[in-house]
């Protein structure tokens, strides 16, 4: 047993380095990316100039960087905004709402396994048994951020998107939860550090083949030929449809568009945050983003094998050694790496597709997606009731 | 009398909606690689690079007085275009040329003209009402101050914009 000291300072150590470390600065530079993309995809340039200002220091030019340091100067123009508080608003809740909306993305982090092992220690903050129930717990806690805020500003965009938004968070809440069911039944674990390991022994959960047998020392026919199963490209079927709903309904959940009806600018005037200006907005904008990294590290951990990079070593044997410090950063960094891919998707989606009608968003929800995810289990259910054990 | 519209009738491949979502995922990504690769270039990075060049003969901007080759100032002081510009950008304050000047015969001047650029909205009616061919428009599109009272464009400033204009029909001849 470890000193119950010495295991509160690494869980604060891991806790504040991913949050300050990763999580924050990740969510301001995917503010700066979407621009950047949804820039050039509509043919334009987007921020390339915030760099250091020399010249107010006397220099000739400015260090552009393309725009790198522009989250900086946003940041500080949103706190020097004046907070401005409508008369008509509901005090209490006014100011509690943002708060709700930033904080539970942030707490679903917590069970995310986003690394092998560092320095000896495993890198998830908390490695509950029930990781993927808590990530839907918490994570549907933020719905409360928004119709708080909705029906606090008394106003009646805010309200439209506030009910807008609880009715579509507990919709897709249903074909989330149920999309991932395919997953434990195949796992057989809802510990998501339990789901990583599976997927690095049988391959990741997207994909059908998983080849065996190459390593560093040579080639192995024998296993190399075993890897392709019959039986699992089979079950890479439902697997795969499982991921579909899975990704459309975080698409859902994170309000992004296509489904962004709790927002929608162009009709709502912003929605939830209508009335919200300077950094209580900001608070919103920062937890949608937020939202939205948490949803890829899900997608990325329940379906990408998370930190698994193939053909690499999976387990550090010298923790302080040379090798097994550069491992364990190449694994968080694997991590990082695929969580950003996947946010340049959610970002390049959301410059593709127009939103949905209230209407078609209800019916896609309740009238296809529980339904395919429903008989999806079933599905599985067979598959691994006949497959040869 | 109520009709019925008639509805397209969809592909399943239309009705299952995920090839479109494809086929728009397609065209953004191309549109997004071809900017970010640089084949496609679209915006001109101002201050760094400028139109100038292309500027076409006919541009309107800034309305500029002009000297001959001879170095003399062609405005005469009539008005006209004090009267005919739409916002009343410019006041003149005509004054009587001196007997002595070998110019006297044209008999009047501007003591002062100003045009003031915050007012001025580069229509060209001063050029087009100009009876001496004094007033033109320049390709100068980038007219900024501090304050109102720089905007204000004196004779002076309005002579160094404009420059010499070569090739004018010279009415004042000495010799007519």
């Amino acid at each position: 047993m470890m000193d119950p000291l010495f295991t509160i300072g690494i869980s604060l150590a891991k806790t504040v380095g991913l949050l300050f470390l990763v999580i924050l600065p990740m969510v301001s530079y995917t503010v700066y990316a979407e621009r950047r993309v949804s820039a050039m995809i509509q043919d334009r340039v987007g921020p390339n100039r915030v760099g250091i200002p020399l010249t107010l220091l006397g220099f000739k030019k400015d260090i552009p960087f393309h725009g790198l340091l522009q989250p900086i100067a946003d940041a500080v123009k949103l706190l020097l905004k004046e907070d401005f508080t409508p008369a008509h608003v509901n005090k209490f809740y006014y100011w509690l709402a943002p708060v709700c909306a930033m904080a539970p993305s942030i707490m679903a982090l917590a069970v995310i396994p986003f690394g092998s092992t560092f320095l000896g220690q495993p890198m998830v903050v908390a490695d509950l048994d029930i990781g993927v129930l808590w990530v839907f717990a918490v994570s549907s806690l933020g719905v409360y951020g928004i119709v708080l805020a909705g029906w606090s500003s008394n106003s009646k965009y805010p309200f439209l998107g506030g009910i807008r938004s609880s009715s579509q968070m507990i919709s897709y809440e249903l074909s989330l939860g149920l999309s991932v069911i395919p997953i434990f039944l195949i796992c057989r674990t809802l510990n998501l550090s339990g789901i990583v390991q599976y997927q690095i022994e049988h391959g990741w959960l997207i994909s059908p083949i998983w080849i065996k047998g190459i390593s560093f020392h040579g080639i192995d026919f024998q296993v190399l030929l075993g890897s392709f199963d019959l039986w699992k490209m089979l079950l890479w079927i439902p697997l795969f449809i499982s991921f579909v709903v899975f990704v459309v309904s975080m698409f859902a959940e994170t309000n992004r568009l296509p489904f962004d009806l709790p927002e929608s600018e162009t009709e709502l005037v912003g929605g939830y945050h209508t009335e919200y200006s300077s950094m209580k907005f900001a608070l919103f904008f920062l937890g949608e983003y937020a939202a939205m990294i948490v949803g890829s590290a899900v997608i990325v951990t329940l379906f990408f094998g998370a930190w698994h990079v193939p053909f690499l070593p999976t387990t550090i044997s010298e923790p302080f050694s040379f090798w097994g410090i550069v491992l364990g950063l190449i694994h968080i960094t694997a991590f990082f790496a695929k969580v950003a891919a996947l946010l340049f998707f959610f970002i390049w989606v959301r410059w593709t597709l127009p939103r949905f009608r209230y209407d078609q968003l209800m019916r896609l929800g309740w009238y296809f997606f529980i339904e395919i995810a429903l008989v999806n289990v079933f599905i599985v259910a067979i598959i691994l009731a006949f497959m040869p054990k | 009398m109520a009709y019925t519209v008639t509805r397209p009738k969809l592909t399943l491949a239309e009705r299952a909606y995920f090839p479109a979502i494809l086929t728009g995922l397609r065209i953004t990504l191309g549109h997004f690689l071809k900017i970010l690769s640089g084949k496609k270039k679209v915006t001109m990075q101002y201050p760094e690079e400028k139109w100038d060049q292309q500027l076409p003969a006919h541009y309107r901007g800034a309305p500029t007085l002009v000297k001959d080759e001879h170095g003399h100032e062609r405005c005469v002081a009539c008005q006209l275009c004090e009267f005919i510009c739409p916002p009343r950008a410019i006041t003149i304050r005509p004054g009587e040329i001196p007997g002595e000047s070998r110019w006297r015969k044209v008999e009047k001047f501007p003591k002062e003209f100003e045009i003031d650029m915050i007012r001025c909205i580069y229509c060209g009616l001063c050029e087009e009402v100009c009876p001496e061919q004094a007033i033109f428009l320049r390709k100068d599109y980038a007219i900024t101050g501090f304050s109102r009272e720089e905007m204000v464009y004196d004779k002076q400033k309005l002579y160094e914009l404009g420059g010499v204009m070569t090739g004018l029909i010279d009415k004042w001849n000495e010799k007519k």
